[in-house]
């Protein structure tokens, strides 16, 4: 297939990269850990959109008021990784009532949908700003503040465990859609949502858990993003979205996997593109992305791993 | 006693275009019974009633209750497993998760229930991962069926079952209906294009013609009516 | 539904007749404030054009304002050009620039069509950065004039008026039913010998061209100012907003739109507890929320409705 040999040979390419030159490889370790993150909040949106075929504006600024609920439970004395887990829960429930509470009264209207999730970004960005202030915030560090060297190469312990992270978090979830009673019937919710209640699966729920699942993964995905920013404020996860829909649309849409595959890609494109292409400064990243949305856009619109799919009933 | 299923008087409409109009039949436990009808006769729409799938009136009572205004997924936890036009069979998913799917609600090993399945479709378990897309047309309508029974239904709805089958299938199809009938009890109401199979089947069948029962009673009798002899039998 | 003004002409004069008195009455700030609504006014109308009544999301129309603006601002500042006669130059220049993204979004649909343009949002005023010789760079572009609150005043609601009777005879005639044939459905609109693709491109460029003029005019407004950070995604969001709040096809929708994204930032500082910039996000949010859960069809949906009810009475 085109595609597997288009990426296995870019995989060739960044080793022999990696291997010959250490900026090289400093950038393409640097992009993979930005990368990862956009790949965590891809993945939320693809969540979603596979299940209800609408883009969440607001899956960022749900991932960072989860951060800043995570922050406020450090400030009460609970340790990091408890309140790490403790978010997680949170933010699922989160998910939840967003999808009851404001999702489910318009969701046949894809412009109702947009309109909505933008002003639920605006409401949230609001809120978390009244609650806490937009000051710059501190979190403890979770993976501490080492850095490692291989050979001229300098790797922050940092990325390393927000890698780790992300990717056991993406492993987990891909385990339920696989393995798990409840992961089928959210795949034949969302596949085909009529056949689906003939089996009696409540495919109102199973939209409403899979935003909840979504706001999981935003909430990881903010929790790594914050130590790589170094700070806490309400900004944070808003060029960060922007990525993700460039990644998720890179992609492919409704593809997981291809969130994932698009995220990292687009990490170490940015970073490379930034390193070697003079033209390429950094108020230019943004649009860079941007313009690989596009391209995808006009090139192969269902990404590197969607494929043209009529939407069944 | 009440039958299995009772229909008084149902009417149904897809938005302002009104599909059934009053509508009545009833259906008793362990019987087959057959709705014929032409192309747009309200066949299918009467089936969607049953089901929920579509906005209906009237009165519909399964095993004594009514079943007022439920969706869908409600209907199927009742005991009514329907399979559509279509087949409703999930192609993107493996024969094994089709089957699965059936048996969504329920918890715990299922080795019985995947037992019993192939018992009446053997040839299931070599094509377990196979993706149910690539499966042809007969298997798809099998695998359907197969589904349908996971679901352990007390009543089970059939949509044109015979459709784009080779005459060689649809025997078989309607060979393992009868047999699921007669040793599972499972009731079965059974819309059907192909009227000689279906009188064939069915002890009981009812006629629609533009939404409305035109004729009803024993298969033996509507065979020899004039009127189904003419427009649906071809002699 | 045609926009409803045959009915409304007694009460479209009376506007009129206010709107004219009103600069006698206001202070300078507060003909400015009603100068703003008159820009979004324009903006809406365009978008309005686009999404209500050819189906095409853009989330993009701050981008179209950047161009209409920074035309302006730069034949003013480098031609020394009557700021008057920009306004023209802008329509044009925006819709030249809105059929040029109208040809490759034909290609794209419902929400793959909402992130490129989204994209388009963002990267304007990152390239307007990057390209600071020609356009200021941060700092902006100054016009080589200014002029009296009332000049602004003035020129804005006399262009609303000459560009809402363009829209409505654009839209009252052939071109609005192919329009919403467009819209309603594309398959039966080719069958019936529209061509697609021009009615298209056509409604973007108008759109757009629209957007321009508004552009112009904020960039007036704002001193004669243009700042990349004036046409922000907020912008964008902010007309789109107003499109949807106005809902399809009613001029009064339109003006309450207007008057909701333009007034309400504004005046809510003035109101204790949500008086900061905070809390006012809270309340726009909520509202927008509020108003797409109660009004999916916006004010024009709800105007229908009375009128639907009143005919039966």
């Amino acid at each position: 297939m085109p595609v597997l040999a288009g990426l296995a040979a870019a995989c060739v390419f960044l080793v022999v990269g990696c291997l010959s030159s250490s900026i090289f490889a400093q950038q393409t370790v640097a992009g993979l850990a930005q990368g990862v993150i956009f790949s965590s909040l891809a993945l939320s949106l693809v969540l979603i959109y596979r299940a209800t075929e609408v883009i969440n504006f607001a899956q960022g600024e749900m991932a960072m008021a989860t951060t800043y609920v995570a922050y406020q439970l450090t400030l009460w004395g609970v340790t990091y990784w408890l309140a790490f887990f403790l978010t997680l829960g949170i933010a699922f429930v989160l998910g939840v009532v967003v999808q009851l509470a404001v999702i489910r009264p318009i969701q046949h209207s894809v412009i109702a949908v947009v309109i909505v999730t933008i002003g639920l970004f605006i409401l949230i960005d609001g809120v978390v700003s009244w609650i806490w202030g937009a000051d710059l915030k501190f979190m403890p560090a979770p993976f501490g503040k080492t850095t490692y060297h291989v050979g001229a190469v300098t790797v922050a312990r940092q990325d390393i465990g927000t890698l780790i992270v992300s990717i056991l978090s993406v492993f987990l979830l891909w385990m339920l859609f696989k393995f798990t009673r409840l992961g089928l019937a959210m795949r034949a919710a969302a596949l085909r949502p009529a056949s689906a209640a003939l089996v009696g699966i409540r495919v109102n729920w199973m939209l409403a858990i899979g935003w909840g699942l979504a706001a999981v993964l935003g909430a990881v995905a903010g929790l790594m993003t914050e130590p790589a920013q170094f700070v806490l404020q309400p900004t944070m996860m808003q060029a960060i979205l922007l990525y993700a829909f460039a990644a998720a649309v890179l992609g492919g849409l409704e593809s997981p996997a291809g969130a994932v595959v698009g995220g990292l890609a687009l990490g170490v494109f940015l970073n490379l593109v930034g390193q070697y292409v003079g033209f390429a400064t950094s108020e230019l990243r943004l649009p860079i992305a941007f313009a690989v949305l596009l391209g995808v856009l006009l090139l192969k619109p269902t990404g590197i791993f969607g494929h043209k799919k009529v939407r069944r009933v | 006693m009440a039958a299995l299923l009772e229909l008084r008087n149902v009417s149904a409409r897809y938005g302002p275009v009104r599909a059934l109009h009053g509508v009545s039949l009833s259906v008793e436990e362990g019987q087959i019974v057959a709705v014929l009808g032409a192309n747009g006769a309200g066949k299918t729409t009467t089936l969607r009633a049953v089901s929920g799938t579509v906005r209906r009136d009237g009165e519909l009572r399964f095993a004594g209750k009514a079943l007022g205004g439920s969706g869908p997924e409600t209907v199927a936890r009742l005991g009514i497993a329907h399979v559509p036009e279509g087949r409703g069979t999930f192609a993107e998913l493996t024969v094994w998760e089709n089957l699965r799917l059936g048996a969504i609600n329920r918890r715990g090993k299922l080795d019985d229930d995947f037992a019993r399945v192939l018992d009446y479709f053997p040839w299931l378990e070599d094509r377990k991962h196979q993706q149910a897309g690539t499966l042809s047309g007969g298997e798809q309508q099998m695998l359907a069926l197969a589904r349908a029974f996971m679901q352990r239904p007390r009543l089970l709805l059939l949509d044109e079952p015979s459709l784009g089958l080779a005459p060689i299938l649809v025997t078989e199809i309607f060979r393992i209906i009868k047999e699921l009938n007669e040793h599972e009890g499972l009731t079965v109401l059974v819309v059907e294009q192909n009227a000689h199979i279906a009188l064939q089947l069915a002890q009981v069948a009812y006629v629609l013609e533009v939404g409305r029962v035109a004729l009803s009673g024993p298969s033996a009798e509507l065979q020899e009516h004039e009127s189904v002899r003419r427009s649906y039998l071809g002699y | 539904m045609k926009l409803r003004v045959p009915t409304g002409l007694p009460a479209a004069a009376i506007v009129a007749v206010v709107l004219a008195l009103l600069p006698f009455t206001l202070s300078g700030y507060h003909q400015g404030l009603a100068s703003e609504v008159a820009i979004y006014f324009i903006a809406i109308l365009g978008l309005n054009i686009l999404t209500g009544y050819t189906g095409q999301i853009s989330i993009g129309h701050g981008a179209f304002m950047a161009i209409g603006g920074y035309t302006t601002v730069v034949m003013s500042h480098d031609h020394h050009t009557n700021l008057l006669l920009t306004l023209p130059l802008a329509f044009a220049v925006a819709f030249v620039c809105g059929v040029l993204v109208g040809i490759p979004a034909l290609r794209f649909s419902g929400v793959y069509l909402a992130l490129a343009t989204f994209a388009l949002a963002v990267s304007v005023p990152q390239l307007t950065l990057k390209f600071s010789k020609f356009l200021g760079g941060s700092n902006g572009l100054q016009a080589s004039t200014t002029v009296s609150h009332t000049w602004l005043y003035a020129t804005s609601w006399s262009c609303a008026a000459i560009l809402f009777a363009v829209a409505w005879l654009l839209l009252g005639g052939r071109t609005g039913r192919a329009f919403r044939a467009v819209r309603d459905s594309e398959v039966a609109a080719v069958s019936t010998g529209i061509s697609l693709p021009i009615y298209k491109v056509l409604a973007f460029g108008v759109s757009a061209a629209f957007a321009g003029v508004a552009g112009s005019l904020f960039v007036i407004h704002t001193n004669g100012f243009a700042q990349p950070n004036e046409f922000g995604v907020i912008l964008s969001l902010q007309i789109l907003i107003g499109a949807a709040v106005a809902g399809l096809g009613s001029l009064w929708g339109v003006l309450v739109g207007a008057l909701f994204v333009g007034l309400l930032p504004n005046l809510s500082t003035s109101v204790p507890v949500i008086g900061s910039s905070h809390g006012q996000d809270v309340v726009f949010g909520l509202i927008v929320i509020g108003v797409m859960l109660l009004l999916p069809n916006g004010i024009a949906g709800l105007l229908a409705r009375v009128a639907r009810l009143r005919a039966r009475t």
